[in-house]
């Protein structure tokens, strides 16, 4: 008897344990929303969101020069990451020697596992003066920023990919080889596209990783919140923007940079909610379903 | 089918791109560590481990920078290892597929991709403000506890659903209890992969800097209680570079987060090289 109450009480804390996960997201949304909410009243949502000038010291609290700072930045970091993860993870799965894999698996782990702030302080000063004497400006661009952001979000998609690469049926590969095919045939005709739901997957978090980044943008992407004309030009994220001037401000402001957490928040958990419809799908349709 | 480049072509260019994109990995990697490592080992001697910063951290050491961090991961992991740990075993060994079980895992999945800022931005807003704690190590660590507890519980959940289910089948068949089960034979045998979630997480909180920002406070002075403010390594480089405070003084912060990382990294690496053959012996 004794025994079943402990048991009892014991899978209840385990069960409180498990809870946590939910309790904190809840909390989090919960409070940032709470602080925010009021600026989002004050100002207006469409005035907060495609407002085209923040300036809190009159009182502008426009983030649509952020928002583009976030999404230029996003992008060209995924123009140059996404190609080079899916070819790394091909590598990876397909190609590789297993000695060229021994040492390339813990060098992506390793490059994932470098703090954003190293990454900036690199980019600060290597980068930027590599960018100013090549290209002129003050080094401190889209471009820049993008460079910084390839590096860190390689690893997040590249991993993904792989797995998805290598959780396709050997059977698939041997049968295209049967048929005559060269193993780049194999793999860019029936083992990627079988893979991409894996692949997607990937990409969209690596999406979510760079949208998220706060420090090694803030340190080389120039910090001028204003819309973009080139790639060359400087911005500033909703990230940075939060970090940059959350240690000064008060009343409307100090809402206003909760709100941009509501929008972040919103984002990730739309990208997130379709990751998951993504997979969902996958899992309806058997096995990738290409073939 | 690109009918334009024969196909035994195409194998032999994609060959050497492959190489290169692997190649291109490694030497990223190898540039921007062995560059910081270049230029900042030469500022790291005893004198600057152990010493206080001087004028703000323009001259002098950076021991309170690495007091502080070492507290503020201690806080995190006390916090998070225990919550993540039995939160696995519970989702691992106790419920089953439902609804329930999704929900706490999309709960996971959430907490696991929100921005660093925002856990920040919470750790203002509940821990500083809402319970009053100010700047503290206590509002910072709490705050990173909650960044590690994701990571902590997918490894340690990837790790025990892994314990063959004869080691359980024999343990009750002796009689045993579920929790005894768990607690002498499963987390037993998971605790190479329960360990390295522990490492992963206390990684990330080493390294984390804007969730910190506004939590920590950034004095110069090292930290007694758990209510004192703090400035650990990820932050005093960032006040270091973005301020112009020292060049040297930063290379040399920047190296010793560099060697921090590269020794966790490498013995995670060789925990799991160890746990697998450990598995795949028996």
């Amino acid at each position: 008897m004794a025994r079943n109450w402990e048991e009892f009480f014991i899978e209840k804390i385990l069960l409180i344990a498990a809870i946590s996960s939910i309790i904190i997201i809840i909390a989090i949304i919960g409070f940032v929303v709470g602080q925010g909410y009021t600026a989002l009243g004050t100002i207006g949502i469409l005035n907060f969101i495609f407002g085209l000038i923040w300036n809190p010291e009159y009182g502008l609290y426009g983030i649509f020069p952020l928002i583009i700072g976030t999404l230029s930045v996003v992008a060209v970091s995924l123009l140059f990451a996404v190609p080079l993860s899916i070819l790394g993870a091909m590598f990876l799965a397909e190609v590789a020697p297993r000695t060229m894999r021994r040492i390339l698996r813990p060098t992506i782990q390793t490059l994932a596992g470098v703090p954003s702030v190293i990454y900036g302080f690199f980019g600060l000063i290597v980068l930027v003066p590599f960018m100013r004497t090549h290209f002129g400006g003050s080094g401190f661009s889209i471009l820049t920023a993008s460079l910084i952001l390839t590096v860190m979000v390689l690893p997040t998609i590249l991993s993904i990919s792989e797995d998805a690469l290598r959780s396709i049926p050997v059977e698939y590969k041997e049968a295209s080889l049967g048929l005559g095919a060269t193993h780049w045939q194999t793999i860019k005709n029936v083992i990627f596209p079988a893979a991409i739901p894996g692949v997607i997957t990937g990409v969209i978090l690596g999406m979510g990783r760079a949208i998220g980044e706060t420090m090694a943008v803030l340190m080389v992407a120039g910090n001028v919140p204003l819309i973009p004309t080139s790639i060359l030009s400087p911005v500033r994220t909703l990230t940075a923007n939060i970090a940059l001037e959350m240690g000064e401000a008060t009343g409307l402001h100090y809402n206003a940079l909760f709100a941009t957490g509501i929008v972040l928040l919103g984002i990730i958990i739309i990208l997130l909610l379709i990751v998951n419809w993504v997979n969902y799908r996958q899992r309806v349709t058997i096995g990738g379903g290409y073939l | 089918m690109n009918r334009m480049i024969p196909p035994k072509y195409a194998q032999k260019i994609m060959n050497v791109v492959f190489w290169a994109v692997g190649i291109l990995a490694i030497a990223i990697l190898v540039m921007v560590i062995g560059y910081l490592l270049y230029v900042g080992l030469p500022q790291v001697n005893l004198t600057f481990l152990f010493s206080d910063p001087i004028d703000n951290g323009a001259a002098g050491g950076i021991w309170p920078s690495i007091v502080s961090t070492f507290y503020i991961t201690i806080v995190a992991l006390v916090v998070a290892a225990p919550l993540g740990v039995l939160a696995a075993v519970y989702l691992a060994e106790y419920s089953g597929e439902n609804t329930f079980v999704k929900t706490i895992r999309f709960a996971t999945e959430t907490l696991a991709s929100v921005p660093s800022i925002v856990f920040g931005l919470f750790g203002l807003a509940f821990f500083v403000v809402y319970l009053q704690m100010g700047f503290c190590i206590l509002a910072g660590g709490l705050t990173l506890a909650l960044m590690a507890i994701p990571t902590i519980l997918r490894t340690s959940e990837v790790a025990i659903e892994t314990v063959p289910q004869s080691y359980k089948e024999g343990s009750m068949a002796l009689g045993s209890s579920k929790w005894q089960t768990v607690i002498r034979v499963v987390i037993p045998a998971a605790i190479g992969g329960i360990t390295t979630g522990i490492i992963l997480g206390m990684a990330r909180a080493i390294e984390e800097t804007a969730a910190i920002l506004y939590t920590v406070g950034a004095t110069t002075t090292v930290p007694i209680s758990l209510f004192d403010g703090g400035d650990p390594l990820p932050l005093h480089l960032y006040t270091l570079a973005t301020e112009g405070i020292s060049l040297p003084n930063a290379y040399g912060t920047a190296a010793v987060l560099v060697i921090l990382i590269l020794v966790i990294t490498f013995s995670t690496n060789y925990l799991v090289e160890r746990y697998t053959k450990k598995m795949m012996g028996r």
